[in-house]
């Protein structure tokens, strides 16, 4: 109980953190707060897979990434927003507007036919019979994952496919263009020269 | 130790109206982006905490795979960012409001 109400007390303020900084370095900083206190959530919920998937994958991989992008594009001129400029004039309305949302949900939340969770440990109900199926547990995962939800894992393969495709159209070297040879040579050419003046900018 | 599964459920309802307040009122994609991760995140807070609640692990699979999803959505995000940024020299959604190819 005690420990529940400490971590969600270090979820909120991340969160409050991570939308609140001017800098988007901060704001990693803070979400990585966040996601470790969820993975935190997951073990106490015992889920100790998606514990240390969401490490891995979350603080590992995806703030590696943001962490890169904002390295990349600030290394050269300022190209962000300083701080919050849109709050003088949206943020009452948005905050409004958002606590009537939340009143809907916790209404809901807090009104729904939900007791307290079950015992602590118990049999999951997928999975075939006398694996060593805990709930929670990484064989419990992946059994279900293996047998009975495979077509959700051959999805989640082809998302992270299109993904791949997907970044390296959008993000790769060229602009995108049309394969019809000599014109579209010319107009990469001639955007690469049109590019030229905010490198020199960027790097004086 | 026994906590009410609402409470999950109103944590994470917490957690995802700071996010959509994140994605309205700052204008750095960037931090859009992260709190569109926010949002996410509360999601799969509900989902294994009902999936404790009914243990099943069904819930488990679906964090999963919105896991995954979310993998690919900061991956494409940042992606559209850099090549915004390429394009035009300003990081700011209300700057590049134009789709023009």
């Amino acid at each position: 109980m005690i420990a529940f109400y400490c971590l969600a007390v270090v979820l909120i303020a991340s969160a409050v953190f991570t939308i609140s900084q001017k800098s988007p370095v901060y704001s990693v900083v803070g979400l990585l707060v966040n996601f470790i206190t969820l993975a935190a959530f997951y073990v106490t919920l015992d889920a100790e897979f998606l514990g240390v998937i969401q490490i891995v994958v979350y603080s590992g991989a995806i703030l590696m990434l943001f962490v890169f992008v904002i390295a990349l594009l600030s290394s050269g001129i300022g190209p962000f927003t300083e701080g919050p400029n849109r709050l003088p004039r949206v943020l009452l309305p948005a905050v409004l507007t958002t606590l009537i949302a939340f009143g809907f949900v916790a209404y809901g939340a807090l009104h729904a036919p939900m007791g307290a969770l079950p015992a602590h440990v118990a049999t999951s109900t997928l999975g075939p019979v006398g694996s060593a199926n805990v709930f929670g547990s990484t064989a419990d995962f992946g059994v279900a994952l293996f047998t009975t939800q495979l077509l959700p894992f051959e999805v989640t393969a082809f998302v992270l496919m299109v993904a791949v495709i997907g970044v390296v159209l959008i993000a790769g070297d060229a602009v995108p263009q049309t394969t019809r040879g000599s014109h579209a040579k010319r107009r990469k050419r001639r955007t690469v020269q049109e590019r030229e003046p905010i490198v020199k900018v960027s790097r004086s | 130790m026994d906590v009410d599964i609402s409470n999950y459920v109103a944590l994470s309802a917490v957690m995802f109206f700071i996010g959509v307040t994140g994605v309205i009122v700052r204008r750095n994609p960037l931090i859009a982006l992260m709190a569109i991760e926010l949002m996410l995140n509360a999601a799969n807070l509900a989902l294994v905490a009902f999936a404790r609640a009914w243990v099943n692990n069904a819930g488990h699979i679906f964090v999963f795979l919105v896991i995954t999803v979310a993998a690919a959505e900061a991956a494409i995000g940042l992606a559209i960012v850099v090549a915004a940024f390429r394009r035009a020299k300003a990081v700011d959604v209300d700057e590049v409001a134009r789709l023009r190819g």
